[in-house]
């Protein structure tokens, strides 16, 4: 990792003009790494040595557990589903809300905006009171047989609900911090709509777009509130890791419920390198293009 | 990622979703319980499945749900198909017949003891060597004594506590006007909420805060095998209440499924020697005596009231002491 | 669809597509959050309005609003002066282990909220890690409304950094040039120059951080006390309906909690699309 990191604390792209005193510089990194120390590493520690404190046995049993599997695969497939739908919506959400000026878009914005405002209870209970028994629609489910809250559908419906947000407000200051006037140039240039998007617009917002996947990604995977309610808690059925580690705390398992805690901090890091590498090689193969271009 | 991929990878995930809701050949009973009887369960139900082979033939499948108890049957009522519910509050199960029409309004009377096979009851958990002296109920009220009690408006541990402490006053000939004046007292010292019973053993246990808890006789036992290194001793007061854990089939469940047969079983079985034998093994009362007095060392001998006698039942205690703008908020709110 | 465009445009533009994305996105809002959300009006409805006036202004589901809104706001505030400050740091400068803070930065998200509420309550506990170390100087966290803050700045922190960071990074460096070239020296530049820049982002990721504050539950009910009128969060309040079967006043809670945030979040994002009109016209 180290070797991987510049050593240097000055950004080679950037001349004197552009740069602030050394001195600052240093204040300014010593400043914010104490304050992610503080909230951040000191916390995330803590989990990780509950983790391992009875022993790296104890803790590779604990992910081994038949339950435990079971709950990371409720998971996965929980945000498979739910961050490809988000990411569809944001895409298009922000092409309407960033390219275009219309009105009520304020409005638009805010409304997107509600599910993170939302209690996460409220976020389960909606669903209870649309698809439960005593709901909307919960007397022609149950008449038909489908299954939607205590199932896997409604695990999916909570999860969306709650990372709905997550790509489109990544995405929306970041087209309207670019403007339109590269898609404009290319739709008067003859590129259809669909080629714009996929040629000119995904690529300029491609780290934005990555950044909403990974924050949508680990929220859904992590979210236990709305989760808890439509749930239904059956073991090895219907439970997701955030609701085995509840189980697991309640049961004086700290050690297992902390084991289970770090490898959903693990799946986020895991994305995180992942976007690194990513991020990584296409820098390197742009650079190269354009030292081509220039000789 | 093209469209395309992306919608086989909708489907696919779809697909895969939808997988793990079909159902086995077997029979598969549901039992949705409040949160701490997973490891009474665990056991009961690895011998209730052989019982059940041993005497049909057939291989059950038997699924637990566990959770606050209130939520757990709210799931109950909203669709979650259980087939037999087993609280640890009578109004939990009532709210089923009100709001559901799951069960019949008599549904106690189905099985023997109120349909509770089990009981267990409020004791004080103190730090080793008994500092502060506490010995009974008198002791908490006395000044510099902090008592941590999770709250009773969302866990039904805190009920209990809450209405052994009334029920004490009660017993001891005292009027509402006396206990309730004891009740606020108690309810002064508690420094932290915790939201459930077991989160209140953490805050007692591992952040050392108060001097007593107020918790179940079957998770004291619990907590003191879980946390050895922790320094806490149990004390039993002369009188508590007696929390009776009610069980019943969920009809228009088992009904619809064809499972009547096999969840009465399964609840009969709870009142069987080997059923019985299994709680008292986990610190629930025994209802049987004979299993009790095999039991006697592990289970003090303490006047015990029910709720019905001191409270005239769950749901007047409930409506009269834990319902918004009842007594305990009354109590609360003039601290 | 080319409906949409005809009666909401207010700029023409050259560019396709405006009906099927805005027609698909209110789809989607509806199908998602407006019909089920919309259920917690009509299960409102159905107590009355004097039931309802009652259930939401006793003082204690008062107090506990403005708990719930005063330390979210103050949350907020914290996450997006450090958030900017990471953001910053993160995309400007290098330092050993940059990536591997880079890549910490999204944990709070990951985390289910209850871990990260029993592991802030073990640190700021009396007992803990950190409590232990502000204890002589008589500072309580845990079960104050002060350990409800710290743990509503730990689930919102990632949304400030995420969403300054691209806008950061795509930022020309010519611009800074211009303004150095013209004599401004860095504090001038950063506020009339980068600030502007990056102004609608951070209050993007300010509102962002302030809207998951508001309804948090998980992490904030180990660390809170949940005393009446002192440390009891709104949530908390709409699980103890939920504990006597009172979806009603459950609900009318949340009803209540959803028009501010709504309130709130409408005013900021008015805010800022003015702001940005501004700015535009002035370039």
């Amino acid at each position: 990792m180290t070797a991987a990191v510049a050593l240097h604390i000055a950004s080679p792209t950037r001349s004197a003009s552009t740069d602030e005193p050394v001195v600052v510089r240093w204040l300014l990194i010593a400043l914010a790494l104490s304050f992610l120390t503080l909230f951040l590493f000191v916390p995330l520690a803590t989990v990780f040595y509950e983790a391992l404190r009875k022993g790296v046995g104890v803790y590779f049993n604990a992910l081994q557990e038949e339950d435990a599997l079971s709950a990371i695969r409720l998971t996965l497939i929980a945000a498979a589903i739910s961050v490809p739908a988000n990411l569809v919506f944001g895409v298009a959400a922000a092409w309407a809300i960033a390219k275009f000026e219309f009105r009520g878009k304020s409005l638009l914005i805010t409304l997107i905006d509600l599910p993170f405002a939302v209690s996460p209870v409220i976020s389960g209970l909606i669903y209870v009171l649309l698809f439960g028994a005593q709901g909307w629609f919960g007397p022609w489910l149950q008449a038909h047989d489908i299954r939607i809250i205590f199932a896997v559908p409604g695990i999916v419906l909570a999860t969306t609900f709650v990372t709905f947000p997550f790509v489109a407000r990544e995405l929306i200051p970041l087209m309207q911090a670019q403007g339109s006037d590269d898609e404009e140039a290319a739709v008067i240039l003859g590129a259809s709509g669909w080629q714009t998007l996929w040629r000119v617009t995904l690529p300029n917002v491609k780290w934005g777009l990555l950044y909403g996947v990974i924050l949508c990604n680990a929220r859904a995977m992590g979210e236990f509130g709305a989760v808890s309610v439509v749930s239904g808690h059956i073991r090895g059925m219907t439970n997701t890791m955030p609701l085995h580690v509840e189980i697991l705390y309640n049961e004086y398992n700290f050690a297992a419920a902390f084991a289970v805690a770090s490898v959903l901090a693990l799946l986020a890091l895991v994305t995180l390198a992942a976007k690194t590498f990513v991020e990584w090689h296409f820098g390197h193969e742009n650079r190269t293009n354009i030292q081509e271009q220039e000789t | 990622m093209s469209p395309k991929t992306l919608h086989h990878l909708l489907v696919v995930a779809f697909v895969a979703a939808l997988a793990p809701t079909q159902a086995s050949a077997d029979t598969t009973l549901l039992n949705v319980s409040y949160d701490v009887t997973r490891e009474f369960y665990k056991d009961y139900n690895a011998a209730f499945i052989n019982h059940w082979r041993d005497k049909t033939g057939e291989t059950l499948t038997i699924n637990q749900s566990h959770g606050g108890s209130s939520k757990q049957a709210r799931a109950v009522a909203d669709g979650l198909e259980a087939d037999v519910i087993t609280m640890n509050q009578a109004n939990d199960i009532d709210m089923l017949a009100e709001r559901g029409k799951l069960i019949p309004a008599d549904w106690a009377k189905r099985l023997p003891n109120n349909s509770a096979p089990y009981t267990s009851t409020t004791v004080f958990l103190v730090r080793k060597g008994n500092p502060k002296g506490i010995k009974d109920w008198d002791d908490l009220v006395k000044p510099g004594v902090s008592v941590v009690i999770p709250n009773p408006k969302t866990s039904g541990n805190g009920r209990y506590s809450y209405l052994a402490a009334w029920g004490y006053v009660i017993k001891k000939g005292g009027t509402e006007q006396k206990a309730r004046e004891f009740v606020s007292k108690l309810f002064a010292s508690v420094p932290v909420f915790d939201g459930g019973g077991r989160a209140a053993t953490t805050t007692f246990v591992q952040r050392n805060i108060g001097d007593v808890l107020l918790t179940f006789e079957n998770e004291v036992q619990l907590i003191q095998k879980e946390f050895t290194e922790s320094q806490v001793e149990v004390v039993y007061p002369s009188v508590s209440i007696l929390a009776e854990a009610p069980v019943t089939i969920i009809d228009k469940v088992v009904d619809k499924k064809g499972s009547r047969k096999q969840a009465q079983a399964y609840l009969d079985y709870l009142y069987s020697e080997e059923g019985q034998v299994i709680a008292a093994k986990h610190h629930y009362r025994p209802r049987s005596e004979k299993v009790m007095k095999r039991y006697a060392t592990s289970f003090r001998q303490l006047t015990l009231f029910t709720v019905d006698e001191v409270f005239g039942g769950w749901t007047r205690a409930q409506k009269v002491h834990f319902d918004d703008g009842g007594i305990f908020d009354q109590i609360l709110l003039k601290k | 669809m080319s409906l949409l465009r005809q009666h909401l445009l207010t700029r023409h533009s050259v560019l396709p597509g405006f009906g099927l994305a805005l027609g698909y996105t209110l789809l989607y809002l509806g199908l998602i959050v407006l019909i089920p959300l919309s259920a917690t009006f009509f299960r409102t409805a159905t107590m009355g309005w004097p039931a309802f006036w009652d259930a939401v202004t006793t003082p204690r589901v008062l107090a506990s609003l403005r708990l719930t809104f005063g330390a979210s706001l103050i949350a907020a505030s914290i996450n997006a002066v450090f958030g900017l400050l990471v953001a910053w740091v993160l995309v400007r400068y290098s330092f050993i282990g940059k990536r591997l803070v880079d890549a910490f930065v999204d944990l709070p998200f990951a985390l289910p909220t209850a871990v990260a509420g029993i592991a802030l309550t073990a640190l700021y506990a009396g007992n803990g890690f950190i409590g232990s170390r502000l204890e002589p100087y008589g500072i309580k966290v845990a079960f104050t409304p002060l350990g409800i803050t710290v743990a509503l700045t730990f689930i919102g922190l990632p949304f400030v950094v995420r969403t300054v960071q691209p806008v950061l990074e795509d930022l020309e460096v010519e611009l800074e040039e211009a303004a150095a070239c013209l004599g401004a020296n860095r504090l001038q530049t950063f506020q009339r120059v980068i600030l502007p820049a990056i102004a609608p982002a951070l209050l993007t990721g300010f509102t962002l951080a302030l809207a998951r504050a508001i309804g948090e539950y998980g992490s904030v009910v180990f660390i809170a006390g949940n005393m009446p009128m002192i440390s009891e969060i709104a949530p908390l309040l709409i699980i103890t309906k939920l504990e006597q079967y009172d979806y009603a006043g459950a609900t009318a809670i949340a009803v209540v909690m959803l028009v501010i945030s709504f309130a709130l979040l409408l005013a900021i994002n008015i805010l800022q699309w003015w702001s940005s009109r501004r700015t535009r016209k002035a370039v």
